[in-house]
């Protein structure tokens, strides 16, 4: 993948050497936009669809996007998942227009096809005509006519979809090493506490750079090293996954008692910015370790998070060439007591679209996206920790990860 | 319905109760920021939640604000660490309604919209939904002791600094 390549039927040519420049273009244009659609959302990879306990209940479904690709994710009477492309068989039109609920069978609205919660044709509308005159002639098999069904995994509660039979299953996809790091975090029954939705200036491959992107942590989050969550003095690094498509960023105390918590709250309030009310920051130690901060990725388009006693899932939904939409779906574990509930929601002031240390993320996509479009022919490089694809020990002012999306994409993408 | 009696009996509540949403809004639209948590008691809380996460019965909020410090905190951030583009609000409210003054603290609910202008100079509706108050009296001057804003959009364009 080292020289130039020609991807059939697009204008494109990646002519930097490697995965340390990237050509401006790929955040502008629309023909690359209308490939990955095609061949990078609706090919080999896994895209974060729901989770297990919001549709708990035969018949209980949801809304989500592939993509561009609506899709419709149902429990059915099996108890069994199923996910469909959120489109008709016959004209096209959305089988589920409301975000969530709860049926016995999907009806098309526009000419009451129905099928059943596996995506199977079941009934047409007047099929047999009226008086024995139109409807449907011999030739049409309903079997023929389903919806489009999506390939599911249920991965420790977060439901999976990938449109290709190629894609490997997801804990080979991730690896085992970053399998284990989303076991450290879920390793209960979990609860949605709320959602948020945050719309970027922005085309998605900036967002998603972005979260591979620990370098920026420190110096864009300012608030992140000012009240402890991210500290210069702390350990941590960076894992990949060998194909180098996922990532986690972590990051830790020493293995300290909550004494020397406390020691570090007390050093914020000597700093220009203290905090009055220190409650936000409270870790209650539920996982066994002493990591701060861990956003780990999922090629395409999905980030798991765990900040303090913050987790969430991200799920980043492409919204044309110049806009993308981050839906985030707050947790707490099933188990929560009432004060653990309280203490989620302070610490959720940390992050979604008014969270002090998450805001950032948020302009500094459009600031690029802006500049991007007067510069078809320039680049961005990655130079930060050579220009290898490797993990990081002891250091996260790497942008290693951030190349390993890139060789994903190119992939993918065939360019 | 709100009775004549209602109104006879709510007039100055609803004088005091629309004087004090002007402050506040004028106080934010004009970037006196630090004065905003004067407008809260000591032990005030202040939610800003999306109508889905209202509804669903789901507590996470965008900003969630418990007693004075926080509110502080919110400001200081604000000025001190968060980067963004400048920006200023236009805030828009109406249709005070008096739900509660039997009591000393009195519920009321109000409509608003929010302009958003950027410095660039473009300007767009940022925001629009309800608001939940409870009112009560300190010391001779109306304070929040709680406000609920609730947004009819589940999306924020970009992000949410400013307080509402």
């Amino acid at each position: 993948m080292d020289t130039a390549q020609i991807a059939p039927g697009i204008d494109f040519v990646w002519t930097s050497e490697d995965v340390s420049q990237i050509p401006f273009r790929v955040y502008t244009d629309q023909d690359l936009y209308d490939r990955e659609q095609r061949v990078l959302f609706q090919g080999p990879t896994w895209n974060f669809l729901c989770l297990d306990c919001e549709i708990p209940e035969p018949g209980d479904y949801k809304m989500t996007y592939i993509g561009d690709a609506p899709i419709v994710v149902v429990r059915d009477e099996n108890g069994d998942i199923n996910a469909m492309v959120n489109r008709c068989a016959h004209k096209g039109s959305l089988i589920c227009y409301k975000p969530r609920g709860n049926v016995k069978e999907f009806a098309c609205i526009y000419h009451n096809w129905t099928y059943n919660l596996r995506g199977k044709l079941t009934g047409v509308a007047f099929g047999k005509g009226v008086r024995g005159k139109g409807g449907l002639t011999e030739e049409f098999k309903h079997d023929e006519h389903g919806l489009e069904r999506i390939r599911v995994e249920n991965v420790r509660g977060f439901i999976m979809g990938t449109f290709s039979d190629e894609t490997p299953p997801f804990a080979e996809y991730i690896g085992e090493e970053l399998m284990a790091s989303i076991d450290r975090v879920f390793i209960k029954p979990l609860k949605v506490l709320g959602y948020h939705s945050q719309i970027f200036p922005n085309n998605w491959k900036l967002y998603v750079e972005n979260n591979k992107d620990s370098y920026h942590a420190s110096l864009l989050h300012v608030f992140h090293n000012t009240f402890g969550v991210v500290r210069p003095t702390m350990t941590g690094g960076i894992k990949l996954s060998k194909s180098g498509w996922h990532h986690l960023s972590y990051t830790q105390r020493e293995e300290i008692g909550d004494e020397n918590i406390a020691k570090e709250n007390l050093r914020s309030k000597q700093d220009d910015y203290a905090l009055s009310d220190t409650r936000m920051m409270q870790h209650v130690l539920e996982l066994g370790d002493q990591v701060t901060n861990s956003i780990q990725t999922v090629f395409p388009t999905m980030v798991l998070q765990q900040i303090l006693n913050a987790i969430a899932v991200r799920q980043l939904i492409p919204k044309g060439v110049h806009e993308s939409e981050l839906i985030w779906t707050i947790l707490g574990f099933e188990d929560d007591d009432a004060d653990m509930d309280e203490l989620r929601l302070q610490v959720n002031n940390l992050v979604g679209p008014a969270g002090f240390i998450s805001m950032e993320d948020g302009c500094v996509g459009g600031f690029i996206q802006t500049a991007a479009k007067a510069n078809g022919d320039a680049q961005t490089i990655l130079p930060m920790g050579g220009r290898k694809i490797e993990p990081s020990v002891g250091s996260r002012v790497t942008e290693s990860a951030v190349r390993g999306f890139w060789k994903g994409w190119r992939e993918c993408m065939g360019v | 319905m709100t009775t004549k009696t209602d109104l006879d009996h709510d007039l100055i509540h609803r004088l005091r109760i629309d004087a004090l949403i002007a402050d506040y809004i004028h106080c934010i639209d004009e970037d006196r920021l630090e004065e905003w948590p004067d407008y809260f008691t000591a032990d005030g809380r202040y939610k800003v939640i999306t109508r889905e996460n209202f509804d669903l019965g789901l507590p996470v909020a965008l900003i969630y604000c418990d007693g004075r410090g926080m509110f502080e905190d919110r400001i200081s951030a604000l000025r001190t660490a968060n980067i963004y583009e400048p920006h200023v609000y236009c805030h828009m409210v109406s249709a005070l309604k008096i739900l509660d003054s039997s009591g000393p603290e009195i519920k009321t609910q109000s409509n608003f919209t929010i302009t958003r202008t950027m410095s660039e100079g473009g300007m767009m509706t940022f925001l629009c939904g309800k608001i939940f108050d409870t009112v009560t009296e300190v010391d001779g001057e109306l304070k929040f002791k709680e406000r609920t804003v609730i947004l009819d959009s589940r999306r924020i364009d970009t992000l949410l600094v400013i307080p509402v």
